[in-house]
């Protein structure tokens, strides 16, 4: 198998621009979905509203292209329905975190078996260059001409402190690592979230004066550590890569299975 | 009809309809007057093996069960005025996409927070045109137990023959009056399910590409064929498309799919409407009130009829215009400022005959509202 064989080549070429790091994630996933050697009819990759979720339309799955925010709550109704099915929601920033926010901490908390990946551009890119809720204070953007006051979201320590059961940040530089994650996410029984730093070169990369894609990916390497590296606590604005949390909860369809047993009991 | 009698309030006939209509999957959110559907549900549905899930707001409910419908589960959502608001963005998205689902409104007084725990009308062009774009919507109402029973069952056969949301717009009066039911027998109410492909895997599958009778037949996600669902504009495969041909090829389907069959979608209940001189339009518990007011007039030689509605969308402009065709007055009845008047002026000849008796005060409109109302539309004082 190679990766064109989950992709529909039909509908390429894709519409993401030159240097865009959604296109690594999209391959990344891919070679993670052929790694655990999954059924393509098993899967289902549901998706909102942006870049990132045009990710859906490209790959052979069940494809659910929905609304501005809200795959984790198709997504739910997915899962519910159909257990065995591997539900996957790739989401842009501002798609998870600004309008979706609410079914993302909500997704987490029930800890639903879904695969959340958040593709991080740190900017809304479809509409041309907004500010997004993780632009970051000091940003530059299409709506922040005299520079964002607005903080940004931490996705992993937002995404932990909501409930979810495997939290992860990696990036798009970080192929092999990327790949590695996603499978792990994909296996894990609950709500994955994996944060991939994404670039932009198109707008954020340009209003920041971030240079090419290929700087933007140095910069992933040079401003990333993996977790628990000595070099943080000697630089902390060093970002950390790796796994935040991983660990067993109680799933939610498998918790429901437990209410239906209760109610036929009576 | 057998003789298994309920004795039950009109939300609780719902669930109790909705459940025999094959119902497997709710999501919803609290919210006053229509919680008790929640709370049944969530102790009917696990006993069937089916889901009931409490999501956190109205737009992931609507959301939650557009996802479940697509695996070919029979969903329902139930709000008021507030949630259906919150739903109107996913309800765009089932009318664009062609996916199954019920979305019970049972409505209070608006606009905004409103009036909670009093009966109102005013969400009828709402249920029309709340969420946005061109589209064509499926609306039912019933004003008895009985009735909300069958129009429930309806509201589920319709939304799998059509492809399509259907909104059931009760009212507080409706959903929380007490009223004798009989239950139908499994099988006396015949059921529509979901029309599966008949393409085997392995063959190209069009999700989009409707039959020669109109309908699309479906596959299930999970099953063998792997498509795409998208809420743009999109052709035969699913896939997005800003085609002129195919975005106009698209619209027209989605509104000639159920303006073409507004006589087959249309319900509705009439009372000496044969040489009625007045004729009300009424429905949903305003139409409990006009006919009261008929059945008590009729002995005194009172020439008044009603058309009770029960379809208000696609509204059902012929049938109206044939059943008043013989009427000096015709008297709309309804809780709102007019929103039914406005369809049925539209729809008749000579809109000057058209009248609104109404009330829009949370309070249910009586029988002497209508008649007062009446004695001064025919110039004879209150």
């Amino acid at each position: 198998m190679s990766v064109k064989d989950y992709i529909r080549e039909r509908f390429f070429p894709h519409m993401w621009c030159p240097g865009c790091g959604h296109g690594i994630v999209l391959n990344n996933l891919l070679r993670a979905i052929e790694d655990l050697g999954l059924n393509k009819t098993g899967i289902v990759m549901v998706s909102g509203i942006g870049c990132s979720s045009r990710i859906s339309g490209y790959v052979d799955f069940h494809s659910l292209h929905t609304l501005h925010g809200r795959a984790l709550a198709f997504a739910t109704g997915v899962k519910m329905s159909r257990p065995e099915l591997n539900v996957i929601v790739p989401m842009g920033d501002g798609d998870a975190l600004a309008i979706g926010g609410n079914h993302f901490i909500h997704a987490a908390r029930r800890n639903i078996d879904l695969t959340a990946i958040v593709m991080n551009n740190r900017v809304y890119g479809m509409t041309g260059g907004q500010y997004s809720p993780l632009s970051g204070y000091g940003t530059s953007a299409t709506t922040a001409p005299y520079t964002n006051i607005d903080h940004g979201f931490d996705i992993v320590a937002l995404a932990a402190a909501a409930g979810a059961s495997f939290v992860a940040r990696t990036t798009t530089y970080h192929v092999m690592e990327l790949r590695n994650i996603v499978k792990r996410a994909i296996t894990h029984k609950g709500f994955s979230v994996v944060e991939v730093m994404s670039q932009c070169p198109t707008y954020f990369g340009r209003k920041n004066q971030m240079g090419s894609a290929v700087d933007m990916m140095r910069s992933y390497k040079e401003n990333t550590v993996p977790l628990g590296s000595k070099e943080k606590q000697e630089h902390p604005e060093l970002i950390e890569r790796g796994v935040f949390v991983e660990k067993e909860l109680p799933e939610y369809r498998a918790e429901y299975d437990r209410i239906i047993e209760r109610a036929r009991k009576g | 009809m057998s003789q298994h009698m309920m004795f039950l309030q009109g939300n609780e006939v719902c669930v109790e309809a909705a459940l025999y209509a094959g119902l497997d999957f709710f999501a919803g959110y609290p919210i006053t007057p229509s919680t008790e559907m929640a709370e049944m549900l969530s102790i009917r549905l696990p006993q069937n093996g089916g889901k009931f899930l409490q999501m956190e707001d109205e737009l992931a409910s609507m959301c939650a069960i557009i996802g479940a419908s697509l695996t070919g589960s029979k969903v329902m959502t139930a709000t008021s005025g507030p949630g259906f608001s919150l739903m109107q963005e996913a309800l765009g998205y089932a009318v664009m996409t062609e996916i199954p689902c019920v979305i019970v409104n049972v409505q209070r007084g608006g606009p905004s927070t409103g009036n909670p725990t009093h009966v109102s009308q005013g969400d009828v062009n709402q249920a029309r045109w709340g969420t946005h774009g061109d589209h064509a919507i499926v609306a039912l109402t019933a004003s008895s137990n009985q009735d909300v029973f069958s129009i429930t069952v309806d509201a589920f056969n319709i939304s799998e023959t059509y492809r399509t949301p259907v909104v059931l717009l009760f009212d507080e009066v409706v959903g929380h009056t007490r009223e004798r039911v009989l239950a139908p027998e499994p099988g006396e109410i015949p059921l529509v399910g979901r029309l599966h492909t008949s393409v085997r895997g392995g063959v190209d599958y069009h999700p989009y590409l409707p039959r020669e009778d109109g309908r699309l037949p479906m596959s299930d996600f999970g099953g063998v064929h792997r498509y795409n669902v998208t809420g743009l504009f999109h052709d035969m495969w699913g896939f997005p498309s800003n085609n002129p041909q195919v975005v106009h090829g698209l619209l027209r389907h989605l509104v000639d799919k159920i303006e073409n069959h507004a006589n087959e979608i249309a319900r509705y209940k009439e009372y000496y409407l044969e040489d009625a001189e007045c004729v009300l339009i009424s429905y949903g518990s305003a139409a409990r009130s006009a006919r009261h007011l008929v059945n008590s007039r009729r002995p005194r030689g009172e020439r008044l009829g009603l058309l009770e509605l029960q379809t208000l969308w696609p509204f059902p402009d012929q049938i109206v215009r044939e059943k008043c065709a013989g009427a000096k007055y015709i008297v709309v009845v309804e809780m709102n400022m007019g929103q039914i008047l406005q369809a049925v002026k539209a729809a008749v000849p000579d809109p000057s005959k058209v009248f609104l008796a109404n009330r829009v005060d949370g309070d249910l409109i009586t029988p002497t509202d209508i008649r007062n109302i009446l004695r001064l539309i025919w110039g004879k004082g209150v």
